[in-house]
């Protein structure tokens, strides 16, 4: 077994802008479950609204920072919608109407009815909305080697996204750090422990969880833009099993933690690199064809989550007084 | 507030409504005896026509070109795989297969269902488009739950015509039979949320596995039909047994809270839906390895395994019924569903209603799944996962937790997905009735059955 391979792959997955992307994601649901107590399980629909934004608004002609703010109002306005419907209602509502807001996203998206937009099944292909982002780069053309790790500084999966993508996790994690210490933030921590006595104090609970659907649902937008910037947009790629990803890197980390969703998003993929390259290292090929290691993989992921949350439901930086996990 | 979304929904809807038909209008149309293959051949500079594909069949092979608008269909009479091969010499000047590795392909189709077969143009040479890590093989990475083999095809046929009373008698018989398959499993899930709280998210997949074991009895081992079902059924319902008494019992003893088991039962979903995927593959299987007739009835045409399919559900559904209603176990069934610290008080076994429930809805669960594979004529790992979302449309319309709404909100969800294909496109119809979900939490937040009592 090539230890220096296993162990160079599974490095790489740490700066890698897909973890970046699970990461602002899952600090986006952090700000839903784990600050406000808001069971969100749409959040791959505020990702895919976010990259579809991105995309098409790009694709006619606009700025960088047009399209971030489109992709961004995206989520605002799905956001907005989901929360006037559900927000008044117990918790098992709002995650049973976000899953299928979600839903109602992909399926459209994939839809024939706007192939011209969406390319339907098949998405957006990346390189007809990468131009502005990369035309923004200022490092010179070429690869750059930093340790183990070779890239190309310009190419769509190099350097530049890579910095860009993990600027915008460090700037995202400082802002919820000064956001969840403001009164604001106590508000909504308040409501995640006892709505009533928020409201007896006067504040208004709907308008605080709906300020903190829209809030999570951008980043979760903008986690979208950054899954979406190496590779292309695909419907079907951001589903529900997105979703319960972003979920399991949530809780592995630790809910209503500042750090937690960056650590379990690192933990996720590089556990997961490890489990893949050992599978297919380990696994006679005969028995378990380099196809199944994936489905495998994925039934893991299902088992860790299961396990995760019976055995460990703070996750590693998670402190157990500080769990909403009840239904109101 | 309220009339403003409302009615911004309903212009969502009317954007949604006119266009539907476009491009559909003399490509092929599915029905019992026929399926489609279709699709479309596009790159980045837009649709590519007169393109020439062969589709090599087991029974024939023909040659299809694509239109104008790049889109291609052709018409298959039988079950089997497929080998779809485009002819490159007819590609545009300078224009090339994204992906030449897929041609040609190979896949699977069946009758009664359209197989939606996409070739993209582009540079095969632009592997910087690759997705990150060290996944090269892109597609099979697991972000991608391939959710796209849709295998529930639709039967009536749809666009290129208006909207007839024949087509609606058609449509509104297709919406009650898949309404009462529906309902099999969404009372279960109902019977679930009831006595325990929980909204079981791997019920889904209890659906998927009657489906599949059915056809490991009846299509691999070759067994005849109904005890093949029977037995499938019987091991579906001993799996809920197996569930409540390995996990859900033990967790209940641990005090796990409902939010907590929700995202274990999400856990369970994952890992069953990706162990289906592994042990029987991508494709679609069917159980059937002939093709259905199909039997009319006035204006309504329908395969006969639906008939019975009807048939089945009808009973099955009117057991539960008379179970709750008039036995003393289904008494304390519903009062476990009403408050169960007064049911264990007043000398109920709580934990023993409640294994019994798990017992019924997977067994109920396992039955849906084996009746839409009867019906649609096949079966994947994605089932269970397409019916997980509708089930909850279904018991949330009804009011949660109410075994007769969930019924009821079946039926509601079946007629919307079928009525919806006259005026949406097929892919949408799903679509459709997620958002009539929604629709009605704005008005009636309890359901159409639940008691209209303050829940939140």
């Amino acid at each position: 077994m090539d230890w220096q391979r296993l162990l160079t792959l599974a490095a790489a997955e740490l700066i890698a802008p897909q973890t970046a992307a699970f990461a602002l994601a899952a600090i986006g649901l952090n700000v839903h479950f784990g600050f406000t107590g808001l069971l969100n399980m749409g959040h791959a629909g505020f990702m895919l609204l976010g990259a579809y934004g991105f995309a098409i608004s790009t694709i006619a002609g606009a700025p960088l920072w047009l399209a971030l703010i489109i992709a961004m109002a995206c989520a605002v306005v799905f956001a907005l919608l989901l929360g006037i419907p559900t927000l008044k209602l117990r918790g098992d509502y709002l995650a049973i109407v976000t899953i299928s807001a979600a839903e109602i996203v992909r399926m459209v998206g994939r839809s024939t009815l706007f192939t011209d937009l969406t390319g339907a099944s098949s998405g957006i292909r990346g390189n007809t909305y990468k131009s502005t982002f990369q035309a923004l780069s200022p490092l010179p053309d070429g690869s750059t080697t930093i340790g183990p790790f070779t890239y190309g500084n310009n190419l769509s999966n190099g350097w530049w996204v890579r910095i860009a993508a993990w600027a915008i996790v460090l700037l995202a994690v400082l802002f919820i750090y000064l956001l969840m210490r403001s009164p604001w933030g106590r508000v909504l921590k308040g409501i995640r422990e006892d709505e009533d006595a928020v409201r007896a104090l006067g504040k208004s609970v709907y308008a605080y969880k709906m300020q903190a659907l829209v809030l999570g649902g951008v980043l979760g937008a903008l986690g979208g833009v950054v899954y979406v910037l190496p590779t292309s947009v695909q419907p079907d790629a951001m589903g529900r099993a997105m979703t319960f990803f972003v979920w399991t890197v949530l809780l592995l980390g630790g809910a209503a933690t500042i750090f937690g969703p960056v650590l379990g998003s690192m933990i996720f993929f590089v556990t997961l690199s490890i489990v893949r390259t050992t599978m297919r290292e380990v696994l006679p090929p005969d028995v378990f064809s380099p196809a199944q290691i994936e489905p495998l993989s994925g039934m893991l992921i299902g088992i860790a989550l299961m396990l995760l949350v019976i055995f460990r439901p703070q996750g590693i930086l998670g402190d157990k007084k500080e769990l909403t996990f009840h239904v109101r | 507030m309220l009339a403003a979304l409302t009615a911004l929904l309903a212009g969502m809807l009317l954007v949604l409504a006119p266009p539907a038909r476009a491009g559909t209008d003399d490509g092929c149309v599915s029905s019992p005896e026929a399926g489609c293959l279709a699709g479309s051949v596009r790159g980045s500079d837009g649709p590519a026509g007169g393109v020439e594909i062969q589709v090599e069949g087991p029974e024939s092979t023909e040659t299809v070109t694509t239109g104008e608008d790049g889109t291609w269909s052709a018409a298959i009479t039988a079950n089997g795989t497929y080998t779809l091969t485009l002819d490159v010499g007819t590609l545009p000047e300078g224009q090339q297969l994204l992906s030449p590795d897929d041609n040609p392909r190979d896949l699977r189709a069946v009758v009664g269902a359209t197989r939606q077969v996409n070739f993209e143009l582009g540079d095969p040479e632009a592997v910087d488009e690759a997705p990150s890590g060290e996944s090269g093989t892109g597609g099979t990475d697991p972000m991608v739950d391939a959710e796209g083999g849709e295998i529930i095809g639709e039967e009536a046929p749809r666009g290129g015509s208006t909207i007839t009373p024949q087509r609606i008698a058609q449509q509104a018989a297709a919406g009650l039979r898949f309404g009462l398959v529906l309902a099999l499993a969404s009372v279960g899930l109902s019977l679930i949320y009831g006595t325990t709280g929980l909204s079981s998210f791997s019920h889904g997949e209890q659906v998927t596995l009657g489906a599949l074991l059915t056809y490991v009895f009846a299509s691999v081992l070759g067994w005849p039909l109904v005890p093949a079902i029977i037995l499938a059924v019987a091991l579906c319902a001993s799996t809920g047994w197996l569930q409540d008494a390995g996990i859900w019992k033990p967790l209940r003893r641990r005090g796990v809270g409902l939010v907590q088991g929700m995202i274990v039962t999400i856990g369970l979903a994952l890992a069953l839906q990706y162990l289906f995927q592994l042990v029987f593959g991508g494709g679609t299987v069917s159980i059937l390895n002939y093709i259905p007739g199909t039997w009319t009835i006035g204006p309504v045409r329908l395969n006969i395994p639906s008939y019975y399919a009807m048939g089945i559900s009808v009973v099955a559904l009117s057991a539960v019924g008379y179970f709750l209603l008039r036995t003393r176990t289904g008494r304390a069934t519903r009062a476990v569903s009403d408050n169960p610290a007064l049911a264990a008080a007043s000398g109920i076994d709580v934990d023993r209603i409640i294994r019994l429930v798990w017992v019924v809805s997977a067994g109920l669960a396992g039955l849906a799944g084996v009746l839409l594979a009867l019906i649609f004529n096949g079966a994947n790992w994605t089932l269970g996962m397409q019916m997980l979302l509708l089930m909850f449309a279904a018991v949330t319309l009804g009011g949660l937790g109410t075994a007769f709404g969930a019924l009821v909100g079946s039926l509601v969800i079946g007629m919307v997905v079928e009525m919806a294909n006259l005026v949406v496109p097929t892919d949408l119809k799903y679509a459709s009735a997620l958002l009539i979900l929604i629709l009605v939490l704005l008005v009636r937040p309890q359901g159409i059955l639940g008691r209209a009592e303050r829940i939140g």
